[in-house]
């Protein structure tokens, strides 16, 4: 049995390292928006399709996720220009649509270009598990995923607490007027949290692909779970949802080894729903109340 | 005359079938119509009236359809008792979850909706015991009404039209009265609701407890007629195009919501041409209307044509 | 002017509003630092002060929308401190709003049937069948909303969408629908703000009107003249504490309060 645990939490934090991204990817949009992107698991499934694309394409694999990784910030510039922007000021609803719209949308066009088949995606450093302590095992890419996510989110806290870009993004999500008003470019500030959420949910993508493949509906789960994730941390809160991200996904794997693999979503959104009945605001604080 | 909208719309209905007898198209996208009319009135009494979002409404269409599907096929319980019963059970699961959930608002409430959704496909999917797991109950008698039995697609075009018509007419009741001004003032003005003595959150349950009825009926009304049930029909993206149909029309207006789930059920028809670029195209048209039209098309375009009528007249106010 | 005094003394032995200790803090700040008064029945009873002094923070809590942490809100005898803002209601104290809380897309008529809200009752399964009683009702609605829209002169306004109206008929609409409660106690919060000097003296008129309507009135108002020469009874807040209460003439010759909030420079001819 502890081995056992050992396994799930094995599978659990990789998991969860995943929705920590795409959960920091919500929290950064929402904190500069107040908008909630659910196209944000289409980024994710976006650079795991274009990296695989390219990768086949004969690229070498750090140049196929660099590659896939900008195309990614790219469509992510592109919806903040083209459906955020007009719509500014829009209530929750119509921006809760719109961002609907546009994950229908890009897994529109990932169907057109790569069809309805799952892709594999070599895994970077082999496939030959790792043995741990009484049976358990671990996969290299699982090293890459927790490592990887590890080193992202650090660079994320360092880019917000230390750099004067960070700090102009973040000052933008406390007063976006106030923001304006002491020189900050609002407009800019916003493209850049879609740039960097897409970048994080690209990057993401990438990492998991070899572990789960990918294809052009893998981001509508992992959205939810990104989002599940911003909610658990407290909306608002990219550290929050990171842990709120690593929760869930441990979570999910001791549900799916306990209790039944099939209820494992289920059990994810029980658990959601039991945290927003019980502390809306989140379990690990928050930025301020929900601005409706 | 308050009512004129909707003998018009009943006398097209009606029309429909006459004028093209023993038409497939009329009769059958006419029935999958009739179904997402109720579905986006009744969600429409919560989303355009009380300002409350839904993202997992499916599940209660879910849940008239499989209480159908499972008290008819498993315990051979007559069809309009099991219709009955999953009215029953939706209002129960419901006015539970109201209260925790309806203290939610904005994102939160999406979130919860959102969850609440997943987790009833989950189960469809997975408690194949009961519903018969991902490929669904066959098998479920049509509506029987004292020995009057559906059992072809024009009677089932008379069915679905006339609790489509009921949907309507209760709809416009609801709205326009007592408990609809409490809905829509609350929308407007929570706190100045609460004011003039609206207990908000009573109102919030039985909006919500009442358009989980709707689609409940609407999901029993579905499983008899189609004789087959399976979780696909109740997921996620059923869920987002319920509220898609709401929103398209036009929130807060009982015929914009028809207008949205008929154009919406007619673009589905019309898109299938286009196969794989109707995803595509779906998700492009919803960003479009929602960034351009953010009013609906029904009151958008109403309001256009209000506008280009006035000019017409040569600028009188 | 007013009530003769007779009668506002047999008044003042059975207050309608009864506040005692009432304070409320936010985050360490004391907004109401221990307020207490009484608003005999019959009464414009105006609460003054300068910005900050508490006074809408006062409303809210009078109106349950803020939980005081200490103190008594005694309307005709019943304790209203912890009740919800929409059981508040029911005991018969409405309000208005400093900011407008208009229902915008809905009529005139609309709006102020909403006032009326206490006085029916319709339920939700009896609305959506349109039942003979409901009918009945709605007209009986009808009736006392066009009562309320003729005593605030809006009656040939009922069919206009609320947010088409200017502001100043915008913050009687308001007036209207909380009249339509049917109100013992009415708050009105800054109802002059915004209007022009016409609008200011119809307004004067109104809340006379109001008050000979048998409904006692609590007035937040920073319209000088308009507080002085319609209220019967005045009460000054200052930094969440009453600082001085009497008659309009007793506030304008009281040095703490001319000191305090009035600066020296009192000109109102009244």
């Amino acid at each position: 049995m502890p081995e056992q645990l050992l396994q799930f939490l094995v599978t659990g934090i990789t998991v969860g390292s995943l929705y920590a991204l795409v959960g920091l990817g919500f929290a950064i949009i929402y904190n500069a928006s107040d908008v909630v992107n659910f196209a944000q698991g289409e980024f994710v499934m976006l650079g795991a399709m274009m990296a695989i694309a390219l990768l086949s394409a004969g690229f070498p694999l750090p140049l196929a996720a660099l590659l896939a990784t900008l195309l990614t910030v790219l469509v992510g510039l592109l919806l903040e220009r083209f459906a955020i922007e007009p719509a500014a000021g829009a209530p929750v609803v119509t921006t809760i649509i719109i961002t609907i719209g546009a994950a229908i949308l890009l897994r529109g066009v990932a169907l057109l270009l790569w069809g309805k088949d799952f892709h594999p995606m070599p895994a970077f450093s082999g496939d030959a598990p790792i043995h741990l302590l009484g049976g358990s095992t671990l996969l290299p890419q699982s090293l890459w995923v927790m490592g990887v996510t590890v080193l992202l989110v650090a660079l994320v806290r360092v880019f917000f607490n230390r750099t004067l870009l960070g700090k102009a993004l973040l000052a933008c999500s406390f007063n976006r007027s106030a923001a304006q008003l002491v020189g900050i470019n609002v407009r800019v500030m916003l493209r850049l949290a879609y740039g960097l959420s897409a970048g994080l949910g690209a990057l993401a993508g990438i990492l998991i692909a070899p572990i789960t493949f990918s294809s052009y509906e893998a981001g509508i789960m992992l959205g939810l779970k990104g989002f599940s994730a911003a909610i658990v941390g407290g909306i608002g809160n990219p550290m929050g949802a990171v842990a709120g991200g690593l929760l869930l996904g441990v979570l999910e794997a001791l549900g799916a080894g306990l209790i039944s693999s099939g209820y494992k979503d289920a059990i994810a959104f029980l658990f959601v729903l039991m945290v927003l009945f019980f502390e809306p605001t989140g379990l690990f604080g928050h930025k301020a109340a929900e601005r409706v | 005359m308050r009512l004129a909208g909707f003998f018009a719309l009943a006398a097209g209905v009606i029309a429909l079938p006459v004028l093209f007898p023993n038409n497939y198209f009329v009769i059958v996208v006419g029935i999958a119509a009739g179904l997402h009319v109720i579905l986006a009135v009744g969600l429409n009494l919560l989303m355009g009236y009380a300002g409350q979002i839904s993202l997992g409404h499916a599940a209660f269409f879910g849940i008239g359809a499989y209480a159908s599907a499972i008290l008819t096929t498993r315990y051979a319980w007559p069809a309009l008792l099991a219709l009955a019963a999953g009215l029953v059970v939706a209002g129960v699961i419901a006015w539970l979850l109201a209260r925790p959930i309806l203290r939610l608002r904005g994102h939160y409430l999406a979130m919860a909706t959102l969850g609440f959704g997943v987790i009833a496909h989950v189960i469809m999917v997975q408690a194949t015991h009961w519903t018969g797991g991902p490929d669904g109950l066959t098998g479920i008698p049509p509506l029987n009404f004292l020995g009057w039995s559906v059992n072809n697609d024009l009677h089932g075009y008379g069915v679905v039209a006339a609790a489509m018509l009921l949907a309507i007419w209760l709809s416009l009741n609801i709205v326009d009265s007592r408990v609809g001004r409490a809905l829509r003032a609350l929308r407007g003005s929570e706190f100045a609701a609460q004011m003039l003595g609206i207990d908000t959150s009573r109102a919030k349950t039985q909006v919500f407890v009442a358009s989980a009825l709707f689609a409940a009926f609407a999901g029993s009304l579905f499983a008899h007629q189609q004789g087959f049930v399976s979780p696909d029909s109740f997921n996620l993206t059923v869920s987002v195009e319920l509220v898609t149909m709401v929103v398209l029309g036009g929130l807060a207006s009982t015929y914009g919501a028809a207008c949205g789930a008929i154009a919406l059920t007619l673009l589905h028809q019309g898109l299938v041409v286009f196969e794989d670029y109707e995803m595509l195209i779906h998700g492009a048209l919803l960003m479009a209307v929602m960034i351009f039209l953010p009013q609906g098309l029904f009151v958008g375009l109403s309001q256009a044509a209000r506008w280009a009528w006035r000019t017409a007249r040569g600028m009188t106010p | 002017m007013g009530l003769a005094h007779g009668a506002r003394h047999d008044a003042l032995t059975a207050p309608l509003l009864a506040v005692e200790g009432l304070e409320q803090s936010f985050g360490g700040v004391m907004a109401l630092a221990g307020v207490s008064f009484q608003v005999p029945a019959g009464l414009i009873y105006a609460v003054i002060g300068p910005n900050g002094a508490g006074k809408t923070t006062l409303f809210n809590a009078l109106c349950g929308f803020y939980a005081p942490s200490a103190g008594s809100i005694r309307f005709e005898g019943s304790e209203l401190l912890g009740l919800p803002p929409c059981r508040i209601a029911a005991r018969g104290v409405t309000r208005t709003f400093q900011n407008l809380q208009l229902f915008f897309t809905m009529t005139v008529l609309e709006n102020v049937m909403v006032g009326c809200h206490l006085r029916a009752r319709t339920g939700l399964l009896a609305a959506a069948l349109r039942l003979p009683r409901v009918r009945r009702e709605e007209r009986q609605l009808r009736a006392w909303a066009h009562e309320a829209l003729e005593l605030c002169e809006l009656a040939d306004r009922a069919a206009q969408p609320a947010g088409t109206l200017p502001y100043g008929l915008m913050k009687r609409v308001e007036i209207a629908r909380a009249l339509a409660a049917k109100p013992r106690l009415l708050l009105l919060d800054e109802p002059a703000a915004g209007l022009n000097d016409t609008e200011t003296f119809a307004l004067r008129d109104l809340i006379a009107r109001i008050r000979a309507a048998g409904v006692t009135v609590l007035l937040v108002e920073h319209h000088m003249p308009l507080v002085m020469s319609v209220s019967d009874h005045l009460l000054v807040l200052d930094y969440g504490s009453v600082l001085a209460e009497g008659t309009p003439a007793d506030i304008q010759a009281d040095a703490r309060v001319i000191s305090a909030y009035l600066g020296g420079a009192v000109q109102y001819a009244v």
